[in-house]
């Protein structure tokens, strides 16, 4: 059972970014990158169906440019065999794009399951698995907290309003991790020693999908940076908060 | 323009996340909601009584315990019957999982998140855990969009177009390649976080899960839901469907208070957009007291019974 992860380079969540002084965007250039957290946790989820016997190989795909290469190798050495680039330059692909390639290296894989984070800690669209899984009419289970295979069936509890729901799927499916599905291990020096041999491939997002197929649907106009700051007001003791807050409960 | 507003219902009751659903998609014209699955018809006099609310569909009455995929193929189906220019819903869990799906079969991009709409085709949605704000153009010809409860009001109940704007939809539910083996409900007698006036909220620095209950009783003298800091609930002090943050539930109460949470940018994602934010905390530095609008460098332990006995 071959398995395929999706992996995202993003800007590390923990830096301040700044806005590119048009408003065309975030600057993002010179900032250190990372996995996606989310998609880390996609990976352990993999490794560990492969250390367990159940898969045969993970298979990590990152869309974007040749950086992103950087972010497979940080991917390969948590325990996945190899990678694949599909790389696209210039513009930031779009959520839709991105599900219809991540569609066709599936579909060339020949994956029995794609697994994705739940979403990107940059876009926080959340869009991409459940896009895949309805691009390729399979299950999905999304917002997983937990899974285990049994046979030739899925078992996975995912996250919903109220609590879980206990889903059984059909194979080939998606799955798109929640960060309590598994935690993701520390990349040994020896294991990063051993992802640089590991293989990488690269195809041209332009031979996977048709030029309508990458075309982007969403125009930004403008961004702009949000001041989440305010001036604290800070009190002397539990006795004045309680009188401020009965003031605000009024 | 046609709005198509997907609206859940439980049990034929609305959720009240619906009614903020609405307010947004009132915005841009008259709505149709849309209702699905077991409960969806008796549901429908309620949306009907929703102000901005023009016409009520209800569909696949007969079908208990919808999967998303399921419900992704009748919005879509909805879609076309109803000729929808725009489908919005509010950012639950569960269109999170469905409205992507439907989108593929739509081909069309989704608006996740949505905080404002400007026009009918320019939407405002955050990026980087809230650090930014983009206004984005949608050229597709359908536009789907999620939007944010805590960002639109909940549209007032009682002004409605009435039980005449209501209809059945025809519409065939496509069978599930999922099976749903059970649905698990916790919490259900819980104030709802995301439409509590008070939230009363609690991080590492609580310490344990038997102590992070020392939140509760304050919270039922406010009237408070109780929220946790997803470092709270890593740790398994607070079960996760209690987080708030950039990967939990995003909640703008009147009054926010923190306990114990030091502020890191994904949970000011979840509560930035508090009226008041309160924050108590035993280090000065913690970044929450930026964002707070009254800090109380103090040990919470000691704070949270003089809290609740003078209430």
């Amino acid at each position: 059972m071959k398995l395929l992860v999706a992996v995202k380079r993003v800007v590390d969540p923990n830096l301040r970014i700044s806005i590119r002084p048009d408003g065309s965007g975030v600057e993002t250039a010179g900032l250190k990158t990372v996995v996606n957290p989310f998609d880390e946790v996609a990976i352990e989820q993999a490794v560990r169906l492969k250390e367990a016997g159940i898969a045969s190989e993970v298979v990590l795909v990152s869309i974007g440019p040749a950086a992103a290469k950087d972010t497979l190798r940080a991917g390969l050495a948590l325990g996945a065999d190899r990678g694949v680039l599909v790389q696209s330059d210039g513009a930031e692909v779009e959520c839709l794009a991105v599900a219809k390639l991540l569609a066709a290296v599936a579909r060339r894989e020949n994956a029995a399951m794609v697994l994705l984070g739940k979403q990107s800690v940059d876009n926080d669209a959340a869009q991409c698995g459940p896009m895949l899984a309805g691009l390729l009419e399979w299950p999905q289970a999304s917002l997983a907290a937990r899974l285990r295979v049994e046979g030739e069936k899925l078992m996975a509890t995912c996250d919903t309003e109220d609590g879980t729901d206990e889903l059984e799927l059909g194979l080939p499916c998606i799955v798109t991790a929640e960060l309590r599905l598994v935690e993701p291990r520390y990349a040994t020096l020896p294991n990063v020693m051993a992802a640089r041999r590991k293989p990488i491939e690269t195809v041209a997002a332009s031979s996977l999908v048709d030029a309508a197929a990458l075309a982007p649907r969403l125009r930004t106009l403008k961004v702009e940076a949000v001041d989440t700051r305010r001036h604290v007001e800070m009190l002397r003791d539990a006795g004045e908060l309680a009188e401020r807050l009965q003031e605000l409960m009024a | 323009m046609n709005v198509l507003v997907w609206a859940e219902q439980v049990d034929g009751r609305l959720r009240k996340s619906a009614l903020h659903a609405v307010s947004a998609g009132a915005a841009l014209g008259p709505v149709t909601v849309l209702l699905l699955g077991s409960g969806a018809e008796r549901a429908a006099g309620e949306a009907a009584s929703v102000r901005g609310v023009a016409k009520v569909r209800h569909a696949a009455n007969d079908a208990a315990e919808l999967t998303a995929e399921s419900l992704a193929g009748l919005v879509v189906q909805a879609v076309r019957a109803t000729e929808a220019t725009h489908v919005i819903a509010a950012a639950t869990p569960l269109a999170k999982v469905t409205l992507p799906r439907a989108c593929a079969q739509l081909d069309v991009m989704q608006l996740s998140e949505v905080v404002r709409i400007d026009s009918p085709s320019t939407f405002v949605r955050p990026l980087y855990a809230g650090s930014a704000l983009a206004t984005v153009e949608s050229t597709d010809p359908v536009k789907v969009a999620t939007v944010r409860v805590s960002a639109f009001a909940a549209a007032p109940v009682g002004s409605g177009a009435g039980g005449e704007a209501i209809e059945a939809l025809e519409l065939h539910v496509p069978a599930s390649p999922t099976r749903l083996i059970a649905r698990n409900a916790k919490n259900a007698v819980d104030v709802d976080l995301a439409d509590a006036r008070v939230v009363v909220s609690g991080g590492r620095g609580m310490s344990s899960a038997e102590q992070f209950k020392v939140l509760e009783p304050l919270a039922s003298k406010l009237g408070a839901a109780v929220g946790a800091s997803r470092a709270a609930v890593d740790a398994g002090y607070a079960p996760p469907e209690r987080q708030v943050g950039q990967t939990g539930r995003i909640v703008a109460p009147e009054i926010y208070l923190a306990f114990g949470i030091s502020g890191a940018v994904q949970h000011l994602a979840g509560m930035k957009d508090s009226r008041k934010i309160i924050a108590v905390n035993k280090d000065p530095e913690a970044p929450i007291f930026q964002v707070a609008d009254i800090g109380l460098v103090a040990d919470l332990f000691e704070v949270v019974p003089v809290l609740e006995r003078s209430l």
